[in-house]
């Protein structure tokens, strides 16, 4: 595939019309020909994108390329002004807001580390696990009475069962990182993002980042986001870079790392 | 959280603390009231009974604010309002027990009315004659105006201090509205000259340590639905809401139904409380409204501890009992000490009376700890669809 | 040339025709001896023949038997004038001496006529003013009698304004004669239905039922015309009283704009820094009265400083002593601000008394004009004025000094800020001062249209937080058209819900709108705003 056909979007499907009436791909998460704009700044511009079931793929990219602009729109925490973006082969993600789209299956972890710091790690878990979500479920429901075991599975998997009953605000940033790959994991989504999970992490717990999130990836989709090339390296998967809001390259980590665009506009040297 | 919990279970030290000297209360108060002559050095005269009922409906009200201001981060600026629906509502009831026992004789229509000249009652006095329809509108009035108001303010993810300034601006229009005669509410002079309530004269003196008890009990009832709220899964949502709220969407929550059901529980809380404040002081006016009375509330709270319920309550007492000593003793130093209050509290001790207290000597646990450095700038607040 | 000099003659020609003696002198004597009478309807008669006379000596008559000082002697029907002691003859205003007089007398009656006839008189009055009293009179009394010295007026009047009053008159006068041809009738309803006030509505409605159905159709026409002029005219009143209440919310909501809206501080005190502007400008007249009363007229002049230094200053005192150690605590800070208002009002209170105090105007901002049928105060006029001033100023301390660089620089990103040499603590103080300061200036202008009291801010500090949120936070020019709009809303839909009404439901529309905007008018957009 030559790189002129990943940056020009399909002038067929430019408009962003429904694409709910029945699957209009295999694909996990298709994108196409996404824009959006703040204020006369071109955040995206035709980014396309095609995830398939059970694919891990890491974005890489500079500074202001679209990564989270792009999973804001997967989220729907931002609404495309031109494009495409199907989860699933029917949901139209441009149309949802983000508590349905989180229900869909998608879940997401931030860049800084989001988890509810007033509360124990275990609540956090348990917050996060797959179950009705409504305020009055909430309230006499079965999140009331989940059963400890399922909640140390978890934190084992993420290596923080010592510290469940600290509060999440007392954790080290890269503790806090592990615990919401956890609530992640307990919500059990189709797909998951994860923006930037290794910044401020040693080596080591790089490293064991890796080994975790390669786990996850035998059933689930994900899709990383990281600045870090060994980290990217480490999980060995497809890579996609972003450059000022479309794709720039595609492809296995030593191919795109080859590709002198991407030398250029982000590896330096 | 862990496995079913029954509610006793859930109920922490300060918790049964706040419900014994509730239970006390109700004991002792009628006791030195009824109980003793009124030349005994013990006696507790009755003015004083329904000055301990009006703090305790006061404490209601902070009980109600906590509710959404600790845990769930609504600065609600015009909570005055729903605790002055509540209070109208008793209040209409209690007008229409005066019969034609008012001044100018009429067997139907308020004073006020015959004076304005109506020919008879407005559609929504309907029904007012019943103390269970009164009741329920207590409830549904405040819970009614909480679900529209929280319904579009929350959906629109209005938060923080804008949040707070439209709230404001709800009790002020409210206010304004029942200051017209037109309203049919009595307009400046309000509700006033009760007779009965029950079927028994509201001055009587069981009358008033009835009502007395009434408020510490609904208090206390209060306060086990609150605290049954927020140890509940919904209230460390609630929370979780408070600290990051655009996380719980990502989570699949919607905010803006846990708000929501907090703020109508809070104001139909808050309707309850003015409906008892009424025949205790005898007399319901639009001044009930007030932003600032709204602002005082909310300095109970800060006093007490916010995010401990129990705390709040506290400082509605306290705050009013001092009000009480000062503007007895030194009328101009009333406002000095209270605006010193405001200062000092929110610069000294941001956590109240009960937060430090738990900090100091209890679990950490015990307290909805609060956000370590709340970020809520209004240019940079969360939310928002760009 | 021949056109003209014919149009000339036309002109001219009752000025020319005045003078001849034959023809003025006969309606004169008559007149004179009509007077002479103790019959009203004689007098009466005779008052109307005077004023149509032209005779040089009617309007000394005229205004000598409305004050009572004409008599006449029964026996030869001669007049007198009684001036001062002495008397002289009504014809000629020689002195005389005469004996057995009686005062003419006048009823209801004639009363009117005199009104009429003076005003008909004073047409050819040499003084303007009073010759456009008397058009003025004429045109309400509508004396058919007036007839002939209207005509005479209007060939000689000059000045266009009071000749175009002189025809109005004569219009209604013509109006007022269902035997005036149909063609003249209706050219006179065309000149009162251009004259378009509410007297001129009620000349024409009163010919709703006249049998020509010209004339009847044509004030039909008219009094569409004047209805919708003046509809207009009372749209456009409501409009200027809306900007007038637009502009004193910009003035309250401006100095909230700095603080709330450039540094995000929730000052709840804000309204007390209005009232302390408001007191600094009594001390200021105060002072004035008792020093200086010379100065009276500058003392408005002489407070803005002052409030501006006062204010300013108590800000920056409650920016150093609480605001500072709230940052980032918005909420925090709303309270702990409300509590500085509490202090501050009772402070005052304490200082100056519960009452309201007593704040003068000076001469320039008392009076009214009228503009295009629009009345205006002085003092509304030079307080939108000034708050448009005020706005400005801002706007160019912001923007063009090196003083409001830093203050945008500090307000977007402190850290870079500081890192940059910026001194931020002291920017910070000084950005809070100068929206008190803001504020106090504001209190100068409100003490003129508000009740100076310790719960002066009080009135202000909702609406200002509401403009503020309306336009858009941060965003001074949303303030200045939240403000005007707000106002202009208001005021025009005071007439139709009363003005209670009005305010709620601008209260509402606000609440509802936050809902749908909540970062008002003139958001800002982006990712910058949302992280």
């Amino acid at each position: 595939m030559s790189d002129a056909d990943l940056l020009t979007p399909p002038a067929a499907v430019a408009g962003g019309g429904p694409a709910t009436e029945r699957k209009l791909t295999r694909a996990l998460l298709y994108l196409d020909d996404v824009q959006v704009t703040f204020d006369g700044y071109r955040a995206l511009r035709g980014l396309s994108l095609t995830l398939g079931r059970g694919e891990m793929r890491a974005i890489i990219g500079p500074n202001g390329a679209g990564k989270t602009t792009m999973m804001d729109v997967i989220t729907g925490k931002t609404r495309p002004d031109v494009g495409i973006a199907v989860f699933d082969g029917v949901h139209d993600l441009t149309r949802l807001d983000e508590p349905t789209i989180a229900d869909l299956g998608i879940g997401r972890k931030f860049q800084k580390p989001t988890v509810f710091e007033s509360h124990t790690v275990a609540d956090n878990i348990v917050l996060a696990l797959k179950g009705p979500r409504a305020a009055l479920a909430s309230l006499f429901g079965w999140r009331n009475r989940v059963p400890p075991d399922r909640v140390d599975e978890l934190l084992t998997t993420v290596g923080l069962l010592a510290h469940r009953e600290r509060p999440a605000a007392d954790l080290s940033h890269g503790q806090k990182q592990w615990l919401e790959i956890g609530m992640l994991l307990a919500q059990d989504p189709k797909l998951l993002l994860v923006d930037e999970p290794v910044a401020g992490m040693t080596d080591a717990e790089t490293e064991a980042t890796a080994t975790l999130l390669r786990g996850i990836a035998r059933d689930h989709a994900v899709v990383v986001v990281e600045h870090d090339m060994h980290f990217v390296r480490a999980l060995a998967c497809r890579v996609t870079c972003l450059h000022e809001g479309a794709v720039l390259a595609e492809g296995s980590i030593d191919a795109v790392s080859a590709d002198p665009r991407v030398v250029e506009v982000y590896l330096g040297r | 959280m862990g496995p079913r919990t029954p509610l006793l279970a859930r109920i922490d030290l300060k918790g049964w603390i706040f419900l014994g000297a509730l239970a006390a209360a109700c004991l002792i108060v009628p006791l030195l009231n009824l109980g003793l002559p009124e030349g005994s050095a013990l006696h507790l005269p009755t003015y004083l009974v329904s000055l301990f009922g009006k703090y305790l409906a006061f404490a209601l009200l902070a009980l109600a604010l906590d509710l959404v201001w600790g845990y769930c981060g609504i600065l609600s600026l015009g909570h005055g309002a729903f605790f002055g629906l509540g209070g109208y509502a008793m209040g209409m009831y209690l007008m229409r027990q005066i019969g034609p026992r008012g001044v100018y004789g009429d067997p139907v229509l308020p004073d006020f009315m015959v004076f304005l000249n109506y020919k008879e009652l407005p559609w929504y006095w309907l029904g007012f004659d019943h103390f269970g329809f009164a009741a329920v509108m207590v409830l549904l009035v405040p819970g009614l105006l909480a679900f529209v108001f929280g319904w579009l303010a929350f959906r629109s993810r209005v938060t923080g201090v804008y949040l707070s300034i439209i709230t404001q601006a709800m009790t002020y229009a409210l206010m304004l509205a029942f200051f017209r005669n037109d309203m049919g509410l009595g307009g400046n002079n309000g509700l006033t000259d009760f007779k009965d309530i029950l079927g028994v004269p509201v001055q009587a003196q069981g009358v008033r340590v009835g009502l007395f008890v009434a408020t510490a009990l609904a208090l206390g009832l209060s306060y086990l639905i609150a605290r049954f709220m927020t140890v509940s899964a919904y209230g460390k949502i609630l929370v979780a809401v408070r600290d990051a709220e655009s996380r719980t969407r990502f989570l699949g929550y919607r905010p803006e139904h846990f708000k929501t059901l907090a703020f109508v529980v809070s104001a139909m809380m808050a309707g309850v409380a003015g409906a008892l404040y009424v025949p205790q002081v005898g007399i319901i006016n639009p001044s009930e409204f007030a932003p600032t009375n709204s602002i005082e509330a909310v300095i109970w709270v800060a006093v007490g501890g916010r995010g401990t319920l129990v705390g709040a309550a506290l400082g509605a007492v306290l705050v009013n009992y001092a009000k009480s000593l000062l503007t007895g003793a030194l009328p101009d130093a009333w406002l000095f000490a209270l605006g010193a209050l405001f200062v000092l509290v929110t610069l000294f001790m941001p956590k109240g009376i009960v937060g430090t207290a738990i900090e100091r000597f209890g679990s950490r646990r015990a307290a909805a700890r609060l956000p370590p450095e709340p970020d809520l700038a209004p240019k940079l607040a969360e939310e928002g669809r760009g | 040339m021949i056109r003209r000099l014919a149009l000339l003659c036309l002109l001219l020609g009752p000025l020319l025709a005045g003078p001849l003696p034959a023809r003025a002198q006969a309606p004169a004597d008559a007149a004179y001896a009509r007077l002479a009478s103790d019959s009203y309807a004689d007098i009466e008669a005779g008052i109307v023949g005077l004023a149509a006379s032209g005779d040089p000596r009617a309007g000394a008559v005229v205004a000598a038997l409305a004050d009572g000082r004409l008599l006449y002697r029964p026996a030869d029907k001669a007049l007198f004038l009684r001036e001062g002691a002495g008397l002289v003859e009504a014809r000629t205003g020689a002195p005389a001496s005469a004996e057995g007089l009686k005062p003419v007398r006048a009823n209801n009656k004639v009363r009117r006529a005199l009104d009429a006839a003076t005003g008909a008189l004073n047409l050819t009055s040499p003084d303007l003013g009073k010759r456009r009293e008397a058009a003025d009179a004429v045109f309400k009394a509508r004396d058919a009698a007036a007839l002939p010295a209207l005509d005479a007026a209007l060939a000689r009047e000059t000045d266009p304004g009071i000749r175009r009053v002189v025809g109005e008159a004569r219009a209604a006068v013509i109006l007022g004669r269902a035997s005036a041809p149909e063609a003249e009738r209706v050219a006179a309803i065309q000149t009162i239905a251009g004259r378009g006030d509410g007297d001129a509505l009620g000349l024409l409605r009163a010919l709703s039922a006249d049998p020509s159905e010209a004339v009847k159709a044509a004030a039909n026409r008219g009094i569409g015309t004047i209805e919708t002029r003046l509809a207009l005219i009372g749209a456009a009143q409501n409009v200027w009283y809306g900007i007038s209440l637009g502009s004193v919310l910009l003035l309250a909501a401006i100095g909230l704009a700095i603080t709330f809206g450039v540094m995000g501080i929730i000052n709840m005190a804000h309204g007390e820094m209005v009232m302390l502007g408001a007191y600094t400008t009594y001390l200021v007249q105060d002072a004035i009265r008792a020093r200086a009363p010379g100065l009276f007229e500058w003392s408005l002049a002489i407070s803005i400083p002052a409030a501006f230094l006062v204010a300013g200053a108590v800000g920056v005192a409650i920016e150093r002593g609480i605001i500072r150690y709230l940052y980032g605590r918005p909420l925090e800070t709303l309270l702990a601000t409300f509590g500085v208002s509490l202090v501050l009002q009772q402070g005052v209170r304490s200082i100056f008394g519960p009452t309201n105090r007593e704040v003068g105007a000076p001469a320039f901002m008392t009076g009214a004009f009228d503009l295009l049928g629009l009345s205006l105060t002085w003092g509304r006029l030079w307080i939108v004025l000034f708050s448009l001033a005020v706005f400005l100023g801002l706007l160019f301390v912001l923007r063009r000094t090196s003083f409001g660089l830093k203050t945008r620089a500090v307000t977007q990103n402190r850290r870079m800020a500081a890192a940059m040499g910026i001194r931020t603590p002291w920017v910070d103080a000084l950005t809070f001062g100068l929206g008190s300061g803001i504020a106090g200036i504001a209190g100068v202008a409100l003490s003129q249209i508000d009740n100076v009291s310790p719960n002066l801010g009080q009135g202000y500090i909702i609406d200002s937080f509401l403009v503020v949120v309306f336009g858009g936070v941060g965003n001074l020019w949303g303030t200045l058209v939240a403000a005007l709009t707000l106002g202009v809303a208001n005021k025009l839909f005071e007439p139709y819900f009363g003005a209670v009404l009005a305010k709620i439901g601008l209260l509402i529309f606000i609440i509802l709108f936050i809902q749908k905007r909540p970062r008002g008018l003139f958001a800002l957009k982006g990712r910058a705003v949302e992280s």
